[in-house]
């Protein structure tokens, strides 16, 4: 452990508000050489609100910030990039229409003597680099052509190979499966190894505890603890994090669960022999009211792709789709949508408005049902505000930029917005990325409603906690085709990570 | 002055922010009022003519035509497209209505008189029709719409040249000459007209739920599919309502200018892109609105009038106006780039 030398970087007293919120008062942080820092703390808890502060994102604050010793204030994040400091957002910022290799290489492209980019130089080190990370994709490829996860991989790629000496990772693995973590977590260690300095920050506490040499535990917007992550424990953690008692809110799922006989209702979904390209085949099944499906696999079994075509925006080469026992081929997603499917995809960027007051994202999919023609504000409002009541969105002010909510809370505005239209069919893609413990069980009880009310529910996530928090049934997804269901039966995340 | 957000009141923003960050957030509104209040104030003190009752009058009755058809383009605008054919259309559409309605003998095109009432809906359908052709191609076919309306310029432009082959027709239904140079207790008929459809616009974008849409697809296009909207009908029904604005603008147009001929309306082509451009609506959609449109509107006629009550080189005019929307377009660009920092 480095406790005995100085740190690299010290913050003291650091304050942050924005406008009346204040997401940080007064926190002590400090971060050595050749560390690995957890760091933990419920949605809006102000984690990224510190760490964008690190990285130069947001300038003003008040507090003292120490690098090296000496006293410093980062005007941009071009500062904290000379100095060392790069970070991975939670949210991606990734450049979708560039390609792969300008993406890795973004803002110092290899350029010759005249200032031309060498373009063949510059993609065969971006394959380069990607692949001793295990990634294995085109580097000319646009990279908003890629599934997210992929995407997320080549944004941690770019930041660790930067060369910078502190490493900021803000919720790294949230599109990431089993496999790439592990991949991530080995280049972590060695990257610790040589000396780099890493913050890393999850909800998932078990990941901390493995990787991490330090944790910090965060809670509205205070520091509230740090230890070695050796003389800690997760239930010890996840109580520091939101004050109760909250070993039972995160079941570890290691220990074969029993999955109930099926005793749902009728069927609500069939899905007959639907293929798609390279990324479907002959994929069958059936979406029961009353149930909650869940569907398994890494990144890249065409989780997203049979999301997509359940919702209408992707057209299947083949296979047919059922709703109610009627044939449906949908020519939109609105048309799927008056068939009474709803989908919350994995990505936050792609599902909302980020300029636009919370209320009105929520609204929009009940809005042709409350207002013929004119819109009604008041009664927008005032469902809004039910919805961020019920699942605890932080701050609950419907009128604010959904914007200046925090990641997780997003991701709860998101599923408000179908929780009021309410579907028949609800299509949820990593339903609980990027939320603390105390939210994932918000989910869970929220779902586990929607489900006794005779929805039927299908969650598809690359993450197996999820699928085995929620499902009732699970389908095992591999290389676009279902290997295995889990009905009736015992299961464990062993085997599910066995059969995938 | 305007925009999107009847709901939250600029109060909301103000207290859960602080001020500078609001400010920033609303600098596309504030920018171009500054602007119009500054060359307002400029020409006021350049030239004693200028701020008289009688020219601001003049001014109104300017932008009239590049009001009605800025009504449209905002719409298009919000949503992140661009139409190229608005002028082309405006001025197919008088040339069609002109085209139905008899004509002095010494005219010398090969027309088809029809009752007002008919020649007005003919005109009317045939800037439907072509708004229609605009939308599908967008829309069905995935033709970007720079190049779709680019294409429709020309297709309406040459509709315009066979119908006048090159002759000048002027007489058009009573109605539209009454609406296009008529006035009722001294105030043109056009600048009501203006107004009207400038507050309808407004209206329909404010409190509509179709308006709401035309924001949101404007502003994030993909979440708006994810939210399971109809999405390629909304863009097809803002080409159609940008190009019936364009059809009623050319209507008026041709009856206040007296003649319906090829190329008329070439200049409002820049003039209506301009006025919903400076006015702050933003070019990456989502952002702005009617309310912009008509500060930009002022700022463009303010300009061109205020130009002609000053002493200056008729040929030195065209580059200021040149410099000026190059001056918008970087704040508009700016102002965007700014409220995505605030809401960082
Ligand atoms: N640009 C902003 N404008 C206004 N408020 C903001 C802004 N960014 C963050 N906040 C607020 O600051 C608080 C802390 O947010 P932060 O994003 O740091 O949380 P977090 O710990 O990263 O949460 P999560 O786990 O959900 O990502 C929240 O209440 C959030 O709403
Ligand atoms: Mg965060």
């Amino acid at each position: 452990m480095s406790q005995g030398r100085s740190p690299i970087l010290e913050l003291n007293q650091i304050t942050k508000a924005f406008g009346g919120v204040e997401a940080l008062r007064g926190v002590d942080f400090a971060l050595h050489a050749g560390e690995i820092h957890g760091l933990v703390g419920e949605n809006g808890a102000g984690k990224s609100t510190l760490m964008k502060i690190i990285a130069g994102v947001h300038p003003e604050f008040s507090g003292r910030f120490m690098l090296d010793g000496k006293e410093t204030r980062f005007r941009s994040t071009r500062d904290a990039h000379a100095a060392g400091i790069g970070m991975v957002h939670q949210e991606l910022s990734v450049a979708p229409d560039l390609t792969v290799a300008e993406n890795v290489f973004l803002g110092n492209q290899p350029t010759n003597r005249l200032g031309f980019v060498q373009w063949r130089r510059m993609a065969r080190e971006a394959g380069e680099q990607l692949s001793r990370f295990g990634i294995d994709v085109d580097p000319m490829t646009r990279l908003g052509d890629l599934p997210i996860g992929l995407q997320q991989l080549i944004e941690i790629a770019r930041v660790l190979f930067s060369g910078a000496r502190i490493i900021i990772l803000d919720e790294p693995t949230s599109a990431l499966s089993p496999p790439e973590v592990e991949r991530l977590f080995t280049t972590l260690q060695k990257l610790r190894d040589e000396g780099t300095s890493i913050v890393f920050i999850s909800h998932f506490i078990e990941d901390i505890l493995r990787v991490s040499d330090v944790v910090t535990v965060f809670r509205n917007g205070r520091k509230i603890a740090a230890t070695a992550s050796a003389d800690t424990t997760k239930g010890a953690l996840i109580e520091a994090m939101i004050g109760r008692g909250g070993e039972k809110l995160e079941h570890s799922y290691t220990d074969d669960l029993m999955l109930p006989q099926s005793g749902a209702g009728s069927v609500v979904l069939k899905v007959d022999q639907l293929s798609l390209r390279r990324s479907l085949q002959d994929v069958s099944f059936e979406a029961r009211a009353g149930e909650v499906l869940g569907i398994y696999g890494f990144m890249g079994c065409g989780q997203l792709e049979l999301s997509r075509i359940l919702f209408g925006k992707l057209r299947p080469d083949g296979g047919t789709l059922a709703v109610d026992g009627a044939a449906k081929t949908f020519r939109s997603t609105a048309a799927a949508r008056r068939a009474g499917i709803a989908l919350v995809p994995e990505s936050r960027r792609a599902m909302l408005f980020h300029q636009e007051p919370v209320y009105k994202n929520i609204s929009i999919s009940i809005l042709e049902r409350i207002s013929a023609l004119l819109l009604k504000p008041v009664r927008e409002r005032a469902i809004a505000q039910r919805q961020v009541e019920q699942l605890q969105i932080r701050p609950p002010v419907v009128g604010l930029d959904l914007g200046m909510l925090s990641g997780g809370n997003q991701q709860k505005v998101a599923l408000a917005k179908w929780l009021a239209y309410p579907p028949r069919l609800l299509v949820l893609c990593e339903p609980t990325r990027g939320m603390d413990v105390g939210a994932k069980n918000d989910v869970i009880n929220i779902v586990r409603d929607l489900r006794a009310k005779g929805l039927a529910i299908i969650v598809l996530s690359t993450e197996p906690e999820t699928v085995l928090s929620l499902a009732d049934r699970i389908l095992v997804l591999k290389r676009g085709a279902v290997v295995r269901e889990f009905a009736g039966e015992a299961v464990s995340k062993d085997r599910l990570l066995e059969a995938a | 002055m305007t925009s999107s957000d009847s709901a939250t009141t600029p109060a909301d923003h103000q207290r859960s922010r602080g001020l500078a960050p609001f400010l920033r957030s609303q600098m596309r509104n504030i920018a171009p009022f500054l602007t119009l209040i500054f060359l307002s104030a400029f020409f006021a003190i350049a030239s004693p003519s200028f701020a008289t009752i009688d020219n601001v009058g003049n001014i109104l009755t300017q932008v009239s035509v590049t009001g009605i058809i800025a009504v449209g383009l905002t719409f298009v605008i919000l949503c992140a497209e661009i139409d190229l054919s608005i002028a082309s259309i405006a001025n197919v559409t008088g040339i069609a209505v002109a085209y139905f309605t008899l004509q002095e003998s010494y005219v010398n095109i090969a027309n088809v008189p029809m009752p007002g009432f008919a020649a007005i809906l003919l005109a009317l359908a045939l800037c439907a029709l072509l708004g229609l052709v605009n939308a599908l191609g967008l829309t069905i076919i995935g033709i970007p719409s720079f190049i779709m309306t680019l294409a429709m310029m020309q297709i309406a432009a040459g509709v315009s040249a066979l119908l006048v082959r090159g002759q000048i027709a002027y007489k058009v239904p009573p109605l539209i000459t009454t609406l296009g140079s008529g006035s009722i207790g001294g105030i043109p008929w056009i600048v009501i007209v203006a107004a009207v459809m400038l507050l309808g616009g407004h209206l329909v974008l404010t409190y509509t739920r179709f308006g709401r849409y035309v924001y949101m697809v404007g502003g994030n296009r993909e979440a708006a599919e994810f939210a399971g909207l109809n999405v390629k009908l909304i863009l097809g029904s803002v080409m159609v309502i940008s190009a019936v604005c364009s059809g009623i603008g050319g209507m008026l147009g041709v009856a206040h200018f007296g003649s319906a001929q090829q190329n008329e309306f070439d200049t409002y082509l820049l003039d209506s892109i301009a006025a919903v451009v400076v006015g702050g609506t933003s070019l990456f959609g989502g952002r702005g609105g009617i309310g912009n449109t008509i500060v930009g509107l002022f700022v463009l006629g303010v300009l061109n009038n205020g130009l002609d009550h000053v002493n200056i080189d008729s040929f030195l005019k065209i580059l200021i106006r040149g410099l000026i929307l190059l001056a918008a377009l970087i704040i508009n660009v700016y102002a965007q780039r700014l409220r995505e920092q605030a809401a960082d």
